[in-house]
């Protein structure tokens, strides 16, 4: 929409000291880091760690108690809608109108984002052959399994050439193979659009395939990364220590991987 | 996010309301049925016993009554429809795109507003059975006060909408909200007619000054029947007005607070878990 009005290009995501309360109860207790562009980063940590409101954050959907973040070059404040016309979310769960068509859920996201009709169609058709779901342009969401949902989430969330996509578990609930296929098409559209990647995950193998991590544990950012770096910093004892030993070494308590 | 992107926005909000309607197979039948039902089975039953020797039909009386009927279920649906699309997470599509509160709030509103017009219009087609005949005159100005009346109804549920959390007790709203405004309203019985305490309540009611303005332009003028509108037009209209956006502004606070957010974020932590 307006790439051109960035204030400055350092990096994609930009967080300081952000913090997030509701009420009594301390969310997010002040994290702060960088993603550059093009990067695949990825959040760690248990249910209720603080991903998701830190996610929300930086997605303008909730407001921080304090600190501040800049998406894209805007601040996540004063720009709101600036950022969400440059990003995409896909949520925990699937957010389509299930009485629709995929396609229709596709338009209504396009216009949503203000694109003209003709710009609409041409990016629609595009994504679905990208996603694998051209066959399924007039299925209605209710009929899909869901593994095509997700996918239709996560064309809904890059469908307006977001340059970041944010994605708040994405594979939870998924089969081994809608798992895998996921992995694939995020690649893929890495590859093709130089898109940033931002992760939420409690899956220890998930978190390895990013280049760098961050794991959260109760309200705090603790360790920052790449899985390689990371692994190096509590190497000692453990003959070959992986992202679960880091994760029991920092918080003192294994990661409650469900899977 | 201009203008011309806004206005997509809200067309794109509004269509789907009429998508949805028509997907739903039987919602126009049954969104019909029920004004059908007053007109032609409650409506001859209660002709008998009204005497209504002076120019206007108790059956001609209650059409106006049943066209705020589809106006006041129509658009009431319509904006509870947001509690459903913020428990099933289409309200998340709305909040995440480059859109502000603000026009969702106002789309949804136009959407059911619309919706609940088109619906009444079906309706109008039984006018000429009922002996009523309408020019175009009448068209254009019984469209008019649709418009009107439904946008305020629209806006109400909107402030409803806002302070739900789930369509599980829809029943208590539609015991408590829409029967009470339909039958508190003067479109089964003449405003003028009834004991000071039920005109008062039937007064708060934003859907007494609808149903008065269709009797305005549907029923016959110039007769000496008691069952002739109850107050004058620009009472009326300025009564909708005030309503509607009054309603409609308080809407668009409570949806834009913090609060409103929060739970969203709360569902998903729910679902995880």
């Amino acid at each position: 929409m307006t790439s051109r009005e960035e204030s400055s290009g350092s990096g994609a995501i930009e967080a300081h000291d952000l913090v997030k309360k509701f009420g009594e109860v301390t969310a997010v207790g002040g994290v702060s880091f960088k993603v550059s562009p093009g990067e695949f980063f990825g959040f760690l940590g248990p249910n209720g760690a603080g991903k998701t409101s830190t996610i929300h954050m930086l997605c303008t959907l909730l407001k921080p108690t304090s600190g501040y973040a800049r998406v894209n070059g805007y601040d996540v404040a004063r720009h709101a809608i600036r950022v969400r016309g440059s990003i995409g979310l896909v949520f925990q769960e699937t957010t389509l109108d299930k009485d629709l068509s995929v396609s229709e859920n596709l338009f209504f996201n396009c216009y949503l984002h203000g694109m003209k009709k003709r710009d609409a169609v041409e990016r629609v058709e595009e994504i679905l052959k990208t996603l694998r779901l051209a066959g399924c342009h007039d299925t209605l969401v209710k009929r899909l399994s869901g593994g095509q949902r997700r996918r239709v989430d996560i064309a809904r969330g890059v469908l307006h050439q977001s340059r970041i996509l944010f994605l708040d578990e994405p594979t939870a609930g998924l089969d081994p193979q809608a798992r895998a296929d996921l992995w694939t098409f995020l690649q893929t559209l890495r590859r093709e659009r130089g898109i940033t990647l931002f992760l939420t995950t409690h899956y220890l193998e998930e978190a390895e395939r990013c280049d760098r991590v961050g794991i959260m544990h109760q309200a705090k950012l603790i360790a920052l990364g790449s899985p390689a770096e990371l692994i190096r910093s509590v190497q000692s004892d453990i003959e070959r220590p992986t992202l679960r030993d880091v994760f029991l070494r920092l918080t003192g308590s294994a990661i409650p991987d469900t899977r | 996010m201009n203008y011309r992107s806004s206005a997509r926005a809200a067309g794109i909000i509004v269509t789907r309301e009429f998508k949805r309607f028509f997907r739903q197979r039987g919602r126009l039948f049954s969104s019909l049925a029920r004004p059908l039902f007053w007109l032609f089975v409650v409506g001859p039953g209660f002709q008998r016993l009204v005497e209504t020797n002076q120019g206007i039909s108790y059956q001609q009386f209650l059409f106006p009554g049943v066209l705020g009927i589809v106006v006041l279920f129509g658009s009431m649906l319509a904006s509870l429809s947001t509690v459903y699309d913020r428990e099933f997470g289409i309200m998340r599509m709305m909040l995440i795109a480059p859109v502000s509160r603000a026009t969702i709030v106002w789309a949804k509103i136009a959407g059911g507003s619309l919706l609940s017009v088109f619906q009444a219009l079906v309706l109008l087609v039984v006018a000429p059975f009922l002996d009523l005949r309408l020019g175009i005159l009448q068209l254009v100005s019984i469209l008019l006060c649709l418009l009107i009346t439904s946008f305020a109804v629209a806006s109400l549920g909107m402030l409803l909408a806002a302070r739900i959390d789930s369509l599980e007790n829809f029943s208590t709203i539609m015991n408590f909200v829409v029967f009470p405004m339909f039958f508190l309203s003067g479109g089964l019985y003449p405003v003028k007619l009834l004991p000071s305490a039920l005109r008062t309540a039937v007064y708060l009611n934003p859907m007494t000054y609808g149903i008065d303005l269709f009797k305005h332009v549907l029923l016959p003028p110039q007769t000496s029947s008691r069952l002739t509108a109850d107050l004058p037009v620009v009472l009326d209209v300025a009564v909708l007005m005030v309503m509607s956006l009054a309603a409609a502004a308080v809407a668009t606070f409570l949806f834009d607070k913090e609060a409103k957010l929060m739970k969203l974020t709360r569902t998903a932590v729910r679902e995880t878990n």
